[in-house]
């Protein structure tokens, strides 16, 4: 059952060196309780749009164009108002910086309480009691004291879950999570994954996850997005896409991965991909990733290739001319 | 990777297409992103503009001190331009002195607390230890007391004069260019190119010359053009309060004690001397906010 | 907390010792002999000689220094050369002056200047926001006495709505003390006003585009909400401005004292150096610092107690 549905989502953020587009024509739908990656490099539009969900942009410079329709509420339609209503109750985010994101001068406890007087009647007395379960709920150990303490007082690894209680204090249907772990120590982050796990778990919620990182994929998510400039390029399932990847971007961003080069037969080196990311100012009808693409040939530069149906069905989509799994040579 | 950085502001992200930049001098660079802010160059066309008038204006306007006694307190005429004054001197010929004055405090209170400050925030910043102790307290000591406190304790030491006024303002700016100087080289000491050059087997002094002072030019650059501004109030502040500049030598500051016994006749008396301060310190206010714009220095105090 | 606090308050007690001996050094370097100006008209070796020794002027420095000490911890700072009178009832009559049109001036800047300031930062790039940074510059270039001397001329000369210069006491006239506040309140809190808008501004336009004002987007808050969190994080730096300020302050007491002829320590001190009254000027000078330095020590215990990084700095992480 499908809880949110984004066609077409455009960003487009004015600069001095005129429009960049951020994200373009970026379709996916997600279900409740379902986990959906969005992954791709930095500078690929994950975040740009992940954030446009719930309009967090900064709207004097940046448009945001297509359709988001949050339980059929179309959410770029409402006025700030009601979206203002949404965020916090109905979508909630978890930022990828713990260290910056809290605000320095209040307690955490409070911070967590905010969210619950904007959307709740509670009193007082209820908000504070609701902090410590929440504080409890995310693995904060000692919580009743944890909730007066600041933000500098805590780990990062704390402060993450501090902020992922925030984001579910009120049982939102959606919660974004925006690179949750990287600023975290290795150690501190499948932590914080399992975390986010237990609460689709326990509470059913449904989570957008951005990340750079594959190894977070396989570990948590349902389905995969990968995004390339802009556009996603791939679109299946998690196990299809670590089994039977299709487009060459995807293959190449596997490659890179320690685990899975180890996993696949010994010595065999970690390839990067060549080139640079092209300059998202720029939307030739062409495919972005030709010009780092091994496969590449004349039908690649002429025209944009849309997303279709791979081998194998189960909703499996890929944009390319030349899909398929590797080709070792 | 930081993502965020990237993909919040996209214009940073590079063009592999762009040509890369031709091999422009910093300075050359620095000042043509200055000339596209339009405020400080409002701002630098006022400083030149009152540089022109203290430099070649006393040439132009005739004497400063020749009294007139056939028109006193007169008006705007063809004869002066700006009127006279009680004594029946020409005003557009004494505010053109007194920008000399005015600039000459400034800009020469504010060379000599750098002459004098930066060595010794060098040298505290570099050597530490129970030297560099004794100076903070001595600039603590010295910012104790309010700037024109101490600046009319030192005048009234020293006795009125334009050559005590420069001393007092410099000696009263002197702590905070310390300050800034130490403060900036506890930062760049530890930076690799400085302990390369110590490894190198460079002399202390020719590090500190070469080395440190030279990143610290943009932060010297902005601390003068607010030091400039306050020694020019300053010393319109001490010849206001007859500490000063002694008349017959015309100064803002002095012009304006004068023209406060005239208030009721003659209002434009005060008038002209304040306008000619206020729009001197507003050009190196903007100028000076243009360039911590385009330079950036860390510390803008 | 309480050992940051300590190690300033020791500073501070550093620090005012070295003043005094500075103060102290400072008025016996001014030019002119105190004995041969209380000696009066034509005064005879001898009797200069015996005021020099009713005075200790005749004693080694240090030992000058030790007895004015003693003397002025017991509340004794000398009498004026003018008229006798002890030092302590002078300050004590024209302290309540300047902290009237020191306190009422620091209200109006920061008031003004904050709101200006938030107006500015908020309203960015609006016909709002240029006003306030065009106040802000001219507020910043136009010297005390010189808006001093304009207000009389306007207010006083041409409209005659407020007296142009004098001073009662609050207690036997309020109405007329206010109506003779207001020109010198507003001209000294203008440099202020317009010093903390600037920073207020700045602060609160880096403090807006933090993460964590994003935080409290995300979580449902208003524009007003999200003003909060980012004001909170500014007050610390407005709190430093205005220490910092508080030098400024006193200096354009001692000038807008002397334009509205309000008997304040300014005043007293300028006064004081044109007629060499020097126990007056070191009582006044050693006051004036002593109360600038405890303000400044009240301002780092504000600061302490508004970013809770200082607050608890020490204690176990």
């Amino acid at each position: 059952m499908t809880l949110l549905e984004v066609s077409g989502l455009r960003v487009t953020y004015r600069t001095e060196d005129g429009p960049v587009l951020a994200a373009k024509d970026v379709s996916f739908s997600l279900g409740r309780g379902e986990i959906l990656a969005l992954v791709g490099e930095s500078g690929c539009g994950k975040t740009a749009t992940a954030m446009a969900i719930p309009r967090l942009l900064d709207d004097t410079r940046a448009t945001i164009g297509g359709s988001v329709l949050l339980d059929g509420v179309e959410l770029t339609a409402l006025s700030e108002r009601r979206m203002r209503d949404v965020r916090g109750k109905d979508i909630s985010v978890v930022f990828q910086e713990p260290m910056t994101s809290l605000n320095p001068a209040f307690t955490v406890g409070r911070q967590i309480g905010e969210v619950l007087r904007q959307h709740t009647g509670l009193t007082r007395r209820q908000v504070r009691e609701r902090v410590v379960e929440l504080l409890d709920l995310v693995g904060v150990p000692d919580a009743r004291r944890r909730a007066g303490s600041y933000p500098h007082e805590l780990s990062g690894g704390m402060r993450q879950r501090v902020m992922i209680a925030t984001a579910v204090a009120c049982d939102p249907k959606v919660l974004i999570a925006d690179e949750p772990t990287t600023a975290l120590d290795v150690t501190i982050q499948a932590g914080v994954l399992d975390v986010i796990r237990d609460l689709r778990e326990q509470l059913g919620t449904a989570v957008i996850l951005i990340t750079h990182d594959l190894g977070v994929v396989a570990e948590v998510a349902d389905r995969v997005v990968v995004m390339y400039s802009g556009r996603h390029v791939e679109h299946s399932p998690t196990a299809a896409v670590f089994d039977r990847p299709q487009h060459p971007y995807t293959i190449g961003l596997l490659d890179a991965l320690p685990a899975r080069a180890a996993l696949r037969g010994g010595r065999r080196r970690l390839t990067e991909i060549p080139g640079l990311v092209p300059s998202p100012a720029t939307d030739p009808d062409a495919c972005q990733f030709a010009p780092r693409c091994p496969r590449a040939t004349a039908e690649c530069t002429a025209a944009r290739p849309a997303l279709t149906g791979a081998d194998g069905g189960d909703g499996h989509l890929v944009a390319c001319y030349h899909p398929g799994p590797r080709r070792d040579a | 990777m930081n993502n965020a950085a990237l993909e919040n502001g996209p214009s940073a992200a590079a063009d592999p297409g762009a040509a890369a930049p031709e091999p422009v001098p910093q300075w050359r660079r620095t000042l043509r992103r200055l000339l596209r802010r339009r405020m400080a160059v409002a701002g630098a066309v006022l400083v030149l503009l009152f540089l022109l008038l203290a430099l070649v204006g006393p040439l132009v306007t005739g004497s400063q001190t020749r009294l007139g006694l056939t028109h006193l307190l007169a008006g705007p005429s063809g004869a002066h331009p700006l009127g006279t004054d009680d004594l029946g001197r020409d005003v557009l010929a004494r505010i053109t002195g007194g920008a000399r004055v005015s600039l000459l405090a400034g800009v020469v209170s504010t060379a000599l607390a750098l002459v004098v400050g930066v060595p010794l925030g060098l040298a505290a910043g570099y050597y530490r230890g129970w030297a560099d102790s004794v100076l903070m307290r001595l600039t603590d000591l010295v910012l104790s007391f309010p700037y024109l406190v101490f600046a009319v304790g030192m005048a009234a030491i020293l006795g009125p004069s334009l050559r005590n006024v420069i001393i007092a303002l410099a000696v009263a700016e002197v702590p905070s260019v310390v300050r800034i100087v130490r403060g900036e080289t506890l930062v760049l000491r530890s930076q690799d190119f400085v302990e390369a050059a110590v490894a190198d087997g460079a002399r202390d002094a020719a590090v500190m010359w070469r080395e440190i002072l030279p990143n610290m030019t943009n932060t010297l650059i902005v601390k003068a053009t607010v030091a400039i501004p306050a020694g020019i109030l300053g010393e319109a502040a001490l010849s206001f309060l007859g500490l000063g500049v002694q008349p017959p030598q015309a100064s803002w500051g002095v012009m304006l004690t004068s023209a406060q016994q005239f208030l009721s006749q003659d209002p434009l008396l005060a008038v002209f001397p304040g306008v000619a301060i206020a729009l001197t310190t507003l050009g190196f206010n903007l100028l000076g906010d243009g360039l911590r714009d385009v330079l950036d220095p860390r510390e803008l105090l | 907390m309480i050992r940051y606090l300590l190690r300033r308050a020791g500073t501070a007690v550093v620090t005012l010792f070295l003043a005094s001996i500075a103060v102290f050094l400072g008025v016996r370097a001014l030019p002119g002999d105190p004995a041969t100006v209380l000696a009066g008209e034509s005064p005879t070796p001898e009797a200069v000689a015996a005021i020099r020794q009713q005075f200790g002027l005749d004693q080694p420095l240090p030992v000058q220094y030790l007895h004015y000490v003693t003397q002025a911890l017991e509340g004794n700072l000398g009498s004026s050369t003018q008229d006798k009178a002890p030092v302590t009832h002078i300050l004590a009559e024209r302290l309540p002056v300047t902290l009237e049109l020191t306190v009422l001036a620091m209200v109006v800047g920061i008031a003004v200047g904050m709101l200006a300031g938030i107006v500015a930062a908020v309203r960015r790039g609006t016909a709002l926001d240029y006003a306030a940074n065009a106040f802000g510059l001219f507020g910043l270039s136009i010297p005390h006495f010189w808006l001093g001397l304009l207000g009389i001329v306007v207010f006083s000369v041409h409209w005659h709505v407020l007296p142009a210069s004098g001073f009662v006491g609050f207690a036997d006239d309020p109405a007329g003390n206010l109506e003779r506040m207001v020109m010198p309140v507003l001209v000294l809190g203008t440099g202020l006003a317009a010093v903390i808008m600037r920073q207020t501004r700045s602060s609160l336009l880096g403090q807006l585009s933090a993460d964590y004002v994003r935080t409290a987007r995300s979580k449902g808050m208003s524009g007003l909400g999200q003003l909060g969190h980012a004001l909170r994080n500014s007050l610390t730096t407005v709190t430093t401005v205005v220490g910092l300020q508080l030098a400024g302050l006193i200096s354009g007491a001692v000038i807008t004292e002397q334009i509205f002829v309000i008997p304040g320590f300014g005043k007293l001190i300028v006064d004081g150096v044109s007629s060499r009254n020097y126990p007056v000027i070191q009582g006044a000078v050693l006051v004036t610092v002593t109360g600038y330095v405890l303000v400044n020590l009240l301002v780092d215990v504000a600061y302490a107690y508004l970013d809770p990084r200082l607050r608890t700095a020490g204690a176990p992480e």
